[in-house]
């Protein structure tokens, strides 16, 4: 354990102390100052790319933003480098900031082709403004000092490099494990699902980006110091190809993949002159070659192939304070009040005038046919979908323009048809994501660890909230591992972490055997007697039956029906509606 | 700025514009078909001319070599893709398209390259040179990835535009060069001069267009492509090869880029590495018609050629910052019209 705790430190001074064996040549420290940066970089960009499911050809860009302000601030201003340092972390982490905000609303392909676009932009800006020297670029930097010592030979600085390598891997580790790391993490898989836990899509995006953007200008600071001198070419595209290409090669999903590569990709870089001749023409065939081929054959990158057959970390749960609880709604009290819900699509009208209550204490069942408009209702309920016409109270409450996000700050928890887990996440981080909400802790104190009582008490709800579905033993599985109705319930479980007054379940029992339907039958109606106002659309009709207070039939967008179990048996317009008309 | 310089300047946008209207057209047809961002088409344009001024020496091209090299490195992907039991099934087509085609252009360019026989003679063969390796790059570097997700085949776009480029270098060298006009004469309209190359070019583009619509509309290969890109499995479904698409789609790409070289070959020096820049103002366009529309991406063309030519009189140090800028509000548009959020796997 203590082993496990302190390795990285031992790790990093261990390193340090090879740096400065005389034995080791200096080629090799120099190089190792080129890796170290060149992963920090790609530490941000697998956190873009592995973590938040975004592609960005633009962090050699970013880094020179962090390079050229120390350079500027050094050589005119005079400054000390380590007052510079702010600066360029700050100016780099506000151009991924401004550059995100217009190209970060971009999907898939197109933001990343938007990156190729600045990045390209940024290279001939760099190059051709006279503030930062144009192509010639920007000499004479100082180098760093601690104590009065320059550190001009690489020995020195690799000191500086490795432990800002270190930070950048701590304060990132720690980041991806906190509320605001699993709302990025979540973009991976999970957006939609997130969002109607109160995460913000945009904001999560957004924060991944910056701090990839942070971590650029680091590795540009360090870079100008090294370097003393700057000039646009290290920060063009083809930069911001290489770190992408070292964090797909490394495995995006995986933080330590970015240093293993970097590393290789350094290696390679001096040897492949070596083994093919000179001329560097042939480094970019083997690359280009190289990228195509890890993507066919091991698309996940390298690392993952590593660390395959290790063994699962399990996630201690200390007791811990109860998290902040929402007041409850008396039972019999209306939670829910539809009133003339309507939908178009077009022409179509999807869901016309539907209206109905659910109270505290009572579970709802909402049926029909396929096609019948029930998920079409479920999306306006939840925000996923605009109401045409209708109106929504919560609690005695109007709400007007639901998004995913006010619908969970309201108290609606929703579980989804298609389940939407975040595949890579643990199963009880999945569920985790559900108290989004319900903590304060920011992306900075999650990176100075200073949100750990938080995150404590967030996993022992997570924990609690599990156990109670019977699924503690999968805690700490990845999510993708379980079975499709194990997956449906940990959906359950993550949104009993809300702590809602609502529970709106997309067809709960799709998928289960017999023995886990009743488990849920048993487990909502223990909810049921706690207060909770549960709605549910569900196909299987013994499951509806014998376990809700009333039953909201729809056919064609319409309400058919409503009543308790027996008086919709009884229904003719029912019985039509699901067996066709009687000759 | 009087009216004579504006008229240069838009003679100017609209003859290098057209060339971008093609490279443009090559994109959103290969993304609709093959869900791939062709990063390296540009490599097409500097392939076709080089290769085209190599001709124009007498000498044969580099391109010869690199062809016989990826015929056969496509010709063994092709093999090891398949399994031994169907290998006579597939093999005289796979031998065809791989060795056949390019051992006939490559026999074609020794035999007649020192025979200096015009510049008509040596566009024909650098189209018949470079042609033939985008099927090949299809096969090698995309035929595996078809399921992949958009993003993935990016990036091995990337990793492909990356060995083109060096490939480049080693098959051309780090010389630039620049090629003859087909048509060596000119008008004077006015106060302006207008080269026949300009007209070549302008109708070339025409001409190609034209073709291309006739294809789409008229013949079964072209509806077949059409399918595909509406719906893949529907497609499939119906027989249609998603492989073969793709290879088509490669092989028009192909054609266009290398012909699109050696249109502008005479226009500018081109290097190895010439054609990203290029490229990428192609896709400047591509991406303002959304990677969706065909007379989208051709008006879209036209204004990067319009803008570039401006900006290069206005301010010439930050020609490509504006070309490259002017993605940016549309960006924005397409942004505020889009819905974010959506999963990404």
């Amino acid at each position: 354990m203590i082993f496990r705790r302190f390795w990285p430190l031992a790790a990093l001074l261990a390193a340090i102390a090879v740096a400065f064996v005389p034995q080791v040549p200096i080629f090799w420290v120099t190089l190792a100052d080129t890796i170290g940066i060149g992963a920090i970089v790609t530490l941000g960009l697998v956190v873009i790319t592995g973590f938040g499911a975004m592609t960005s050809f633009g962090q050699a860009s970013l880094m020179g933003f962090g390079a050229y302000t120390t350079a500027l601030l050094t050589t005119q201003a005079g400054l000390s480098p380590w007052l510079a340092l702010p600066a360029s972390l700050a100016v780099a982490g506000l151009a991924a900031f401004l550059v995100g905000s217009f190209t970060l609303r971009l999907s898939g392909h197109y933001l990343a082709l938007g990156t190729i676009a600045w990045a390209v932009s940024l290279y001939y800006v760099f190059g051709n403004l006279d503030l930062v020297g144009r192509n010639d670029g920007l000499r004479g930097i100082p180098p760093l000092s601690v104590l009065g010592t320059p550190l001009l030979d690489s020995r020195r600085y690799f000191v500086v490099v490795a432990i800002g390598f270190a930070l950048a891997m701590w304060a990132t580790r720690n980041l991806l494990d906190s509320r605001m790391g699993r709302a990025i993490r979540s973009l991976r898989g999970g957006a939609a699902a997130s969002a109607s836990f109160g995460v913000s899509i945009a904001g999560a995006r957004m924060l991944a980006f910056v701090h990839a953007g942070v971590l650029a200008g680091l590795a540009g600071f360090l870079y100008a110091h090294m370097q003393r001198s700057v000039n646009p070419s290290p920060f063009g595209l083809s930069g911001g190809i290489d770190y992408l290409f070292m964090a797909v090669v490394g495995g995006t999903g995986h933080l330590a993949g970015a240093l293993l590569v970097t590393i290789a990709n350094d290696r390679l870089q001096d040897w492949l002159p070596l083994l093919l001749g000179a001329g560097g023409s042939y480094e970019t065939i083997v690359f280009g070659a190289l990228l195509v081929l890890i993507l066919q054959t091991a698309p996940e990158g390298l690392w993952p192939l590593l660390r395959r057959g290790a063994p699962i970390r399990r996630r201690a749960i200390r007791p811990a304070a109860p998290l902040p609880a929402r007041p409850r709604i008396a039972p019999g009290e209306a939670v829910l009040e539809a009133r003339g819900l309507r939908r178009n699509f077009g022409g179509l009208v999807a869901v016309a005038d539907i209206g109905f209550d659910v109270r505290a204490g009572e579970i709802v069942g909402l049926i029909g046919p396929n096609g019948a408009g029930k998920s079409t209702t479920f999306n306006l309920l939840t925000g996923v979908l605009a109401p045409s016409a209708g109106e929504i109270s919560f609690a005695g409450r109007m709400l007007s323009r639901i998004t995913p996000q006010s619908a969970a700050r309201a108290g609606i928890g929703r579980s989804f048809q298609h389940v939407k887990l975040v595949r890579g996440m643990s199963v009880l981080e999945n569920v985790a994501l559900g108290a989004h909400l319900r903590g304060r802790a920011g992306a900075l104190a999650a990176m100075l660890r200073l949100d750990r009582a938080e995150e404590a008490r967030i996993f022992a709800e997570a924990a609690r909230q599990l156990a109670r579905v019977g699924l503690a033993e999968q805690a700490d599985l990845p999510a993708r591992s379980l079975a499709l109705g194990q997956q449906r319930i940990v959906e359950i479980a993550r949104a009993l972490c809300l702590d809602p007054a609502l529970l709106l379940l997309d067809e709960p029992a799709a998928g289960l055997r017999h023995q886990e339907k009743q488990a849920l039958a048993a487990l909502l109606r223990q909810l049921r007697a706690e207060g909770m106002a549960i709605l549910l659309v569900e196909h299987d009709m013994d499951f509806v039956m014998n376990l809700t207070d009333r039953l909201v039939v729809m056919d064609f967008g319409t309400k058919l029906a409503t009543g308790t179990a027996a008086d919709i048996r009884a229904n003719p317009a029912v019985i039509e509606a699901y067996l066709g008309g009687v000759a | 700025m009087d009216a004579t310089i504006a008229a240069i300047l838009v003679q100017d946008g609209v003859v290098n514009g057209a060339v971008y209207a093609l490279l443009a057209l090559c994109l959103v047809l290969v993304f609709a078909v093959t869900r791939i961002v062709l990063i390296p088409q540009g490599e097409f344009v500097a392939y076709g001319a080089l290769s085209y001024a190599a001709l124009d020496e007498g000498r044969v091209p580099g391109s010869a070599w690199l062809l016989a090299g990826l015929g056969i490195a496509a010709f063994a992907a092709g093999l090891a893709h398949e399994r031994r039991a169907s290998w006579p099934r597939i093999l005289p087509r796979l031998a065809g398209e791989c060795l056949v085609l390019q051992a006939i252009s490559i026999a074609a360019a020794f035999v007649l390259a020192p025979l200096r026989l015009g510049p008509w003679m040596d566009a024909l063969l650098t189209l018949a040179l470079v042609t033939p390796m985008a099927p090949c790059l299809y096969r090698l570097a995309f035929q595996p990835l078809a399921q992949a997700s958009v993003l993935v085949l990016l990036i091995a776009a990337v990793g492909v535009h990356l060995a083109m480029v060096g490939l480049g270098l080693v098959f051309f060298g780090a010389e630039g060069y620049r090629g003859p006009a087909f048509l060596d004469a000119s008008f004077s309209a006015g106060p302006l001069t207008i080269s026949a190359q300009a007209i070549v070019i302008l109708l070339a583009t025409l001409l190609i267009m034209g073709s291309l619509a006739a294809f789409f509309e008229a013949t079964l290969a072209g509806r077949a492509l059409r399918a595909v890109a509406v719906n893949r499995l529907g497609a499939r479904l119906v027989g249609i090869s998603a492989a073969g698409s793709g290879r088509l789609a490669f092989t028009l790409a192909g054609f266009i880029g290398a012909l699109s070289g050696v249109l502008i070959a005479p226009l500018t020096t081109i290097y190895f590495d010439s054609g990203f820049i290029i490229g990428l103002k192609g896709f400047v366009a591509a991406i303002i018609a959304g990677m969706a529309s065909y007379p989208g991406a051709v008006a879209a063309a036209l204004v990067v050629g319009l803008v570039e030519a401006f900006a290069a009189f206005w301010a010439s140090p930050f020609k490509e910052v504006i070309v490259f800028t002017v993605i940016i509000p549309v960006l924005l548009l397409r942004s505020l019209a889009s819905v974010p959020g959506e999963d990404e796997e």
